[in-house]
């Protein structure tokens, strides 16, 4: 469906009267760098595109789509990977990158007041001179921006110690689909009333557009080091994280990346990886100086025990860092390896490490399809990269058929088919599989508590009773998960 | 004892709506500082009880909402774990909070700013709602962004919006060592003591003032705990569990005082004009407990104007505690028939309105 000739004639006369003119973007070439997020396979051209620069626009923007019943979807950078900010055709698509400023820095309540735009990167970039830091830390956080992080409850590679987004965030300014503008929380631990902040934290645009986070701010540590450790055998890996845990230790980061991973890592970055090993871990501990110095001490003797034929710690901060940068540019180097991949974000928990990489394996060998294991292993958030080429005749089915065992598998051992992608459009069908139909519609009252008339974000992150129907019967029929309304390409 | 008695307390729920009755949740009765609900009917939880699954490597514990939350600490500790929000029993050496009390309440301990709050923790839930369907939501794992955050919701939300049934909450380890140091100081300079305090690196669980004192505890190895100390000097208490577990429990002779209790919870550095004696600053500064006969009307205004909220914690009668502010009034209206449409859960708990 989309906007009417007439509606859409009286929705842009009307944005016109609140927005500048670069911040209406009407004609089809003008709107297209918008027309997907980081989930590229799923493109849309949205109705238009506005780009407010003050909350009162934003509000001005809410209150004109309410009154003539159209759909919003808010984008940030649109770095996510589960087709969140995926515009509708019959709608604005709301980009809020626009609002990127920061409105204060307190050192002395450890917060900062940003708005939406504001690149996660950036306001660390700020604040480090200060002695603080903002600890997620998504692998998109040179272009990810916050109110993207609230809307998705964004992780990172430190989220083991440190949190999620929503123990990161201490008050919240949405607009209401309505356009009425609500606080909630501010520069305090806790908040009155229901927890409403953990609520709007990951609810993907559905309940409330966000215009300015308060984030708390640590200080930064004293010290951190990283350990690397590799192995001959992926379980030994897996089993590794369990046993770090288990001694009492929590890293500031765990993350593990299989043979395949490694490879396409060392040829981008050459950080000195031996090709030849079948897993790698990188442990991370931050802290006092001397803590530091004795966990490290502690992880390496039970890495050593539990079967690591090398063990590296960073010699210096520039080590360090090319270790997370070859962590970070995983998905990067695995770009160059294939024409395409599906990136997985299920997770379980640790102790089914080692089972759920082996059957991701023997998976991977039945559907004759590559798969890259890359993922915080220390919360068990699994990415596993499915490597395909779209141009080949089924490849694209064959992934997402694989895809969706994987999810299964994920489930089946009590996991989450997303640890920190979100659901967007692409895990509907997942949610089928993770939710009862009673659940799921107590999830559609809590959207109706906010949105009544279903405009923010409409067919995102909850599916519908009927879609659940369609998906679970096609699941039987062809066992694929398919979105016949949406265009491939 | 182990006791899963979902489909009697379903069944319960379901004939309440059939006969439109309203329940009160009662949970183990040590918070009874707190108006109980003015309900036809009561849903007893305590016997729905015992440790489902506790996986220490997993760092997790799923239990019934009627779990002793002692016989869940008491497991942990076995383990070298905890529960790391510290939250209060308030059950005056009798061991009566139940996990599920004490999850609906949603309070959390010293530990807070370091560890975070009793609702971080939380992983999953299953519940009942108010139309007597039981439902499951989050799971065992850290990360999981699935749908929208209800587990969470449920936190602090006095069994409005369902009576908890089982409760998933993430555990940590246990530190080997903790110790208590006291640095004379005014309330007027603490706060730029504890600013400063959080700049050096040091391994905190706790910060607070009290009496003309800052006392931080550290924890960690006692190598690491020595450091520390060396760094930052003081006094060290010899009975520091015991001080910080007479402050979380409000057994501690400061709240002995007649004049009904306040919290304030505030920007940390904020200043208020209280009197010395009347005040203890909990949550290096996020959290104030007052003493103080002044109006609700001040109290809460003087919250206010500093960026904080303040509540009547407790009193000569039993108190409503946290209701929800008014700009947000109507939405927890509309949250709260989502869940609970007949509005038969715990009436009047949470203010009139909801």
């Amino acid at each position: 469906m989309s906007l009417s000739n007439i509606t859409r004639g009286l929705l842009i006369a009307q944005l016109k009267k609140v927005l500048s003119k670069e911040s209406l973007l009407q004609e089809p070439e003008t709107m297209r760098p918008y027309e997907c997020d980081g989930l590229s396979a799923y493109r849309q051209l949205p109705g238009v595109v506005c780009l407010p620069e003050t909350v009162e626009q934003v509000q001005a923007v809410m209150r004109i789509c309410y009154a003539l019943k159209v759909p919003i979807v808010p984008r940030g950078a649109g770095t996510g990977l589960s087709g969140g900010a995926l515009p509708d055709s019959a709608g604005v698509l709301l980009v809020l990158t626009k609002l990127n400023h920061i409105l204060e820095i307190d050192t002395q309540n450890f917060c900062a007041r940003i708005e939406p735009g504001v690149r996660n990167l950036a306001l660390s970039d700020v604040t480090r001179p200060l002695g603080l830091y903002y600890a997620p830390d998504p692998s998109s956080q040179m272009a990810c921006t916050i109110g993207g992080n609230v809307a998705e409850n964004s992780g990172g590679v430190h989220c083991l110690k440190y949190g999620l987004t929503v123990h990161n965030v201490l008050g919240l300014k949405i607009i209401t689909v309505e356009g009425e503008l609500l606080e909630i929380g501010g520069k305090t631990l806790d908040s009155s009333g229901y927890d409403l902040l953990a609520l709007l934290c990951g609810s993907e645009g559905l309940l409330g557009v966000v215009v300015e986070v308060t984030v708390r701010l640590l200080p930064c540590p004293e010290y951190a080091q990283v350990l690397l450790a590799v192995f001959d055998d992926v379980a030994k890996a897996g089993s590794t994280v369990s046993h770090i845990i288990a001694a009492g230790i929590i890293p500031a980061g765990l993350e593990m990346m299989d043979k395949l991973v490694i490879q396409a890592v060392e040829d981008f970055t050459h950080a000195g990886f031996p090709k030849h090993a079948h897993a790698i871990l990188l442990c991370e501990m931050d802290g006092a100086k001397t803590e530091v110095i004795e966990q490290i001490s502690r992880v390496q003797d039970i890495m050593l025990q539990s079967g690591a034929f090398e063990l590296r710690v960073a010699k210096d901060e520039a080590e360090r860092a090319l270790f997370w940068k070859s962590r970070k540019s995983a998905f990067t180097a695995l770009g160059r390896l294939s024409p395409d991949y599906y990136c997985m974000d299920g997770t379980i928990p640790r102790r089914s490490l080692a089972t759920v990489l082996t059957r991701i394996a023997a998976l991977s060998e039945a559907f004759n399809l590559p798969v890259a294991n890359v993922f915080h292993a220390g919360d068990g958030n699994l990415h596993p990269l499915i490597l395909y080429d779209a141009n080949r005749e089924g490849d694209l089915k064959q992934t997402e058929r694989l895809g969706s065992q994987i999810l299964e598998l994920c489930v089946s051992v009590g996991g989450t088919i997303t640890g920190e992608h979100g659901v967007g459009i692409e895990k509907l069908g997942g949610m089928c599989m993770q939710f009862t139909s009673s659940e799921l519609t107590q999830f559609l009252a809590v959207k109706t508590a906010f949105d009544e008339q279903g405009l923010l974000n409409p067919g995102k992150a909850i599916p519908t009773l009927h879609r659940c129907a369609e998906f679970g019967a096609m699941h039987v029929h062809q066992g694929q998960l398919t979105f016949p309304e949406l265009e491939r390409y | 004892m182990s006791n899963d008695l979902s489909h009697a307390l379903q069944a319960q729920v379901k004939e309440a709506l059939a006969n439109k009755q309203t329940l009160a949740i009662i949970g183990g009765q040590s918070k009874k500082f707190l108006q109980t609900p003015v309900a036809t009917s009561t849903l007893e939880l305590v016997n729905h009880s015992g440790v489902i699954d506790y996986q220490p490597s997993e760092l997790f514990i799923t239990a019934r909402a009627g779990t002793p939350l002692s016989e869940i600490e008491h497991l942990l500790a076995e383990h070298q774990q905890l529960l790391a929000s510290e939250s209060p029993h308030f059950s005056r050496g009798e061991n009566l909070a139940t996990l599920g009390g004490t999850i609906a309440c949603g309070y959390s301990g010293s530990r807070r700013p370091f560890s975070g709050s009793l609702r971080d923790h939380v992983l999953g839930v299953r519940i009942l709602n108010g139309e007597g369907e039981l439902l499951t939501f989050g799971g065992q794992v850290m990360k999981n962004v699935a749908g929208f955050d209800v587990s969470r919701l449920m936190v602090g939300a006095r069994g409005t919006l369902g009576a908890l049934l089982e409760i998933t909450l993430r555990v940590m380890p246990k530190p080997e060592a903790e110790i208590t140091l006291r640095f004379e100081c005014s309330l007027r300079h603490s706060a730029q003591c504890m600013v400063d305090f959080m700049h050096q690196s040091l391994p905190l669980s706790a910060m607070a003032w009290l009496e003309g004192a800052v006392f931080i505890r550290l924890q960690g190895t006692e190598r690491v705990i020595q450091n520390a100390k060396q760094k930052v000097g003081g006094e060290l208490m010899t009975n520091s569990p015991h001080f910080w577990q007479s402050l979380g429990e409000q057994t501690h002779p400061f709240f002995h005082a007649q004049s009904p209790l306040w919290r304030l919870s505030m920007p940390p550095s904020s200043h208020l004009e209280i009197p010395e004696q009347a005040l203890f600053v909990d949550w290096c500064g996020g959290l104030r407990w007052w003493h103080t006969d002044k109006s609700e009307d001040e109290v809460k205004k003087m919250a206010a104007k500093q960026g904080g909220y303040a509540y009547l914690f407790r009193d000569a009668v039993p108190v409503s505690g946290d209701v929800p502010p008014a700009h947000l009034l109507a939405l927890h209206q509309r949250l709260k028939k989502s869940f609970d449409p007949q509005c038969i859960f715990n009436p009047g708990v949470m203010g009139d309105s909801v």
